[in-house]
């Protein structure tokens, strides 16, 4: 057995007496993309942010169960260092609009006061901005503030950003239902060449995008995680009837 | 048909009201300053004597009486009123306890002004008095000092409820950016919400000095009701003193020739300038804000 | 990297407690205020006290009906001019924002709420008192009233933007004339934060000073008349307050106490109205 990046055993997190996740048991491979799927509400982005523990910041929220990084639970870890090693990238493009580009990217080592070299910084940024696939198109105005980038770059910058920290897993909310066609697919060909070094867990309403990046998709419904397998398993023949349903559109 | 232009004039006619009270005031401050302005001219902004009997007016002492007392008040109440600010736009936005804390602020703002002039009278200035003759300086009691502590917790409410509004309207997004980097909720309200609510506090600093330039009442209660400046900075400090506000307040029914009602019409038309100027700034920046 | 974190995690719990006890002193000044006026003034009241004018200085009583009779009628005429011209003009403006009226009346209420108390009443001494030759209570409702008037606006009009377009395009298609839309469809349906506008303007007038000094002036007596002097709550307390004598003291005490308490219950009342509608001023 492998050993897993991201583990869940019944777990379970509330929005005050909303039981939104309910006994979630999954284990997540390392170096993989795994989509997260399911109708409106049923559970797949509170989920996500509890592994980054972002859920626990709504207040009237709690969590029971198991949910480890690698072996250490991640809810008696400090969250700052979950945060570290987890990052997140959201919905909507949200880079730091009083921040430059290069000041984004570097943003999650000056927001925690860490003191590094120029040349340090340099290479920091250039590289996270080359693995977003940015780099080419920002070099020569790093200094200018990041509003002035199209959806699509802003939400690359947003990755950048994410992978500057060097964390083990980025978690994706819905990272392409805010934009155009042609910057959706230069993110989805971004996820295959970034999951060479991280783990991606990406929650997206779209199953044809879940089929084309996923190495495995994870099917939530009511709160429940459904069903768990290889992507093209799961879409061609599906073991659940609820999964069946779902894909051919039956809820959705 | 009829009664649906009279109705329709008439909103136009209260609007235009607006207009003439407005001008009017104005003119009347201008045109009763008028006897002053020509005879003293522009030296009576600095001059240093103001003498009825000797019909000699120099408005320098109220200048810096005012300015003293306001910037003194504003430096005291800044960090409360960030503090409160900061505690129920982001730490407690909901609930008893914050429900409790903003009662407690809008009741400070209620309460009237020549009601905090006498519980100063009466409370403050004994130990006010106390703690000059434990320092050194001469112990009035009333003074520039004692009037700032008390006009510092008038102004706090003004600051702090616009200063919740603003950091309440920081946009989630930005912030669970910031989060989810693993920053601390110390380091989010640093480098997120201070930044991003920057011009709009400033515009609450705006609103809240030009609160305190207009006080009048517990000022007068308790700055102590002199003409004359002192010599040293501790002197003028911890002595009495006078704004413009409680000048006026103090003078005016004895004011009994032209020059001298004119030279105290004269304080009332450059206080009228000089917060109407500074309320029409801090309006602006709001709008801005929330318009954004 | 853990210590760094701790050291960080600790400077924010440290920084929130910081915050908290910054905020929660506010509540200190309040609690002191107010236990002292109720402790001094409490023992004041009673119906001696709430009918009878001043004494004169060395007798001992007397109270202050004059005072309590000068607030309410002062109040009720700045009410009775503030409230229709404030109504309308902020129906003015919510119902006619582009035009050219609208922004330079809105300046304008901008500019009236700047306004010092102190200043308003120095320019109705010479709109008022001077030509009616006496100081006088109307003189004083008119100071008061300029003062009412931009709070009323603002949330008159505040209020009405709130409404559904709907609502008036209803009543506009039944073919009710404009007027009667406003006044009998408009109005009653903002009714709540209208009026809670109003209950906010006055209880911010009730207790005011500066703009009665040279206008209502103040009077030992109890008087109706309101082209003579009259006293008002916060004008006796300013006076006696600042009086050497310790009767007059006390009397200040207690109008202090009523005024307390007025202001309080004026206050309270206005929340229960707002419940309701969220009114921003």
């Amino acid at each position: 057995m492998e050993h897993s990046v991201v583990s869940a055993t019944k777990f379970n997190a509330w929005f005050g007496d909303n039981h939104a996740v309910k006994d979630v048991s999954i284990r997540i491979d390392k170096n993989q993309v795994i989509a997260v799927m399911g109708p409106s509400g049923c559970g797949k982005t509170t989920f996500l942010r509890c592994i980054n523990r972002m859920h626990e910041l709504i207040p009237g929220t709690r969590t029971e169960g198991s949910l480890k990084l690698y072996d250490d639970e991640i809810y008696t870890m400090n969250p700052i260092y979950v945060r570290y090693k987890i990052g997140m990238v959201f919905q909507r493009p949200n880079p730091f609009p009083n921040l430059s580009i290069y000041d984004n990217v570097i943003a999650g080592y000056k927001l925690n006061g860490l003191k590094m070299t120029k040349a340090d910084m340099n290479a920091i940024v250039e590289k996270s901005l080359t693995s977003a696939a940015l780099w080419n198109e920002v070099k020569d105005s790093l200094h200018k503030k990041g509003t002035f980038l199209s959806g699509g770059q802003q939400q690359r910058l947003c990755i950048a950003r994410a992978i500057a920290m060097e964390p083990e897993v980025i978690l994706f909310d819905e990272p392409t239902s805010a934009l155009d066609p042609i910057s959706t697919s230069s993110i989805e060909t971004l996820f295959h060449e970034l999951k060479a070094n991280y783990t991606l867990i990406i929650v997206t309403h779209n199953m044809q995008q879940a089929a084309r990046v996923s190495d495995k998709t994870a099917f939530f419904y009511l709160g429940e995680l459904v069903e768990f397998d290889n992507t093209k398993q799961m879409f061609t023949a599906p073991k659940d009837v609820r999964t069946q349903n779902y894909i051919t559109g039956r809820f959705s | 048909m009829k009664w649906e232009t009279v109705f329709k004039r008439l909103l136009i006619a209260m609007s235009v009201a607006l207009v003439i009270i407005v001008a009017g005031i104005l003119i009347t401050l201008i045109v009763q300053s008028m006897p002053s302005i020509k005879s003293l001219g522009l030296g009576y902004l600095w001059g240093k004597v103001w003498d009825p009997v000797q019909n000699i007016y120099g408005a320098y002492p109220f200048l810096l009486g005012t300015l003293l007392t306001s910037f003194t008040a504003l430096i005291i109440s800044i960090p409360f009123s960030y503090a409160i600010a900061i505690y129920l736009g982001e730490y407690n936005t909901r609930g008893w306890l914050s429900d409790l804390l903003k009662n407690t602020v809008e009741l400070i703002a209620a309460v009237p002004s020549v009601i905090y002039g006498f519980w100063g009278l009466f409370v403050l200035v004994p130990i006010v008095r106390s703690l000059e003759m434990k320092i050194g300086v001469a112990p009035y009691g009333v003074g520039v000092f004692t009037s700032s502590l008390v006009l510092a917790v008038m102004i706090i409410p003004y600051a702090a409820s616009l200063g919740t509004s603003l950091i309440r309207m920081v946009p989630s997004p930005l912030k669970e950016g910031a989060y989810a980097l693993g920053a601390t909720r110390f380091e989010v309200i640093r480098s997120v919400i201070l930044p991003y609510t920057r011009s709009g506090l400033f515009a609450g600093i705006l609103l809240s000095v030009g609160r305190a330039l207009g006080e009048t009442m517990a000022v007068a209660m308790l700055i102590g009701n002199t003409t004359t400046l002192g010599n040293t900075f501790k002197e003028i400090f911890f002595g009495p003193g006078n704004t413009m506000a409680s000048v006026i307040a103090s003078q005016f029914t004895e004011a009994d020739h032209t020059v001298y009602l004119s030279a105290l019409i004269e304080l009332g038309l450059v206080l009228f300038f000089v917060t109407v100027i500074i309320n029409l700034i801090g309006k602006r920046i709001i709008t801005k804000y929330t318009n954004n | 990297m853990e210590a760094r974190i701790r050291i960080r995690n600790t400077k924010s719990v440290v920084f929130k407690w910081i915050i908290i006890l910054l905020a929660f002193m506010i509540t200190i000044p309040l609690i002191v205020i107010l236990v002292y006026i109720i402790k001094q003034g409490v023992m004041q009241v009673n119906w001696h006290f709430l009918t009878n004018v001043p004494a004169p200085v060395g007798e001992p009583g007397g109270g202050i009906s004059n005072a309590l009779v000068g607030s309410i009628i002062i109040v009720a005429m700045s009410s009775m001019i503030a409230i229709p011209i404030g109504m309308l003009a902020g129906i003015y403006l919510s119902e006619n924002p582009g035009t050219r009226l609208a922004h330079y009346s809105g300046l304008c209420v901008d500019i009236l709420q700047g306004v010092p108390s102190i200043v308003v009443g120095i320019v109705v001494y010479f709109w008022v008192v001077k030509p009616l030759g006496t100081f006088s209570a109307i003189s004083g409702s008119i100071a008061l009233a300029m003062m009412m008037m931009p709070i009323v606006i603002r949330s008159t009009e505040q209020t009405v933007k709130l409404l559904p377009d709907t609502l008036k395009e209803a009543a506009l298609s039944l073919g009710v004339p404009y007027h009667r839309v406003i006044l009998k469809v408009i109005i009653p349906c903002g009714f709540s934060g209208i009026l809670s506008g109003i209950m906010l303007s006055v209880a911010r007038i009730v207790g005011e000073t500066a703009p009665l000094l040279f206008t209502a002036f103040g009077n030992p007596y109890l008087s109706t008349s309101i082209t003579k002097p009259m006293q008002s709550l916060p004008l006796l307390i300013f006076n006696y307050a600042t009086s050497p004598y310790d009767d007059w003291h006390n009397l200040a005490w207690g109008a202090s106490f009523m005024l307390l308490m007025l202001v309080l219950i004026l206050n309270i009342s206005t929340k229960l109205v707002t419940r309701k509608w969220n009114i921003q001023l």
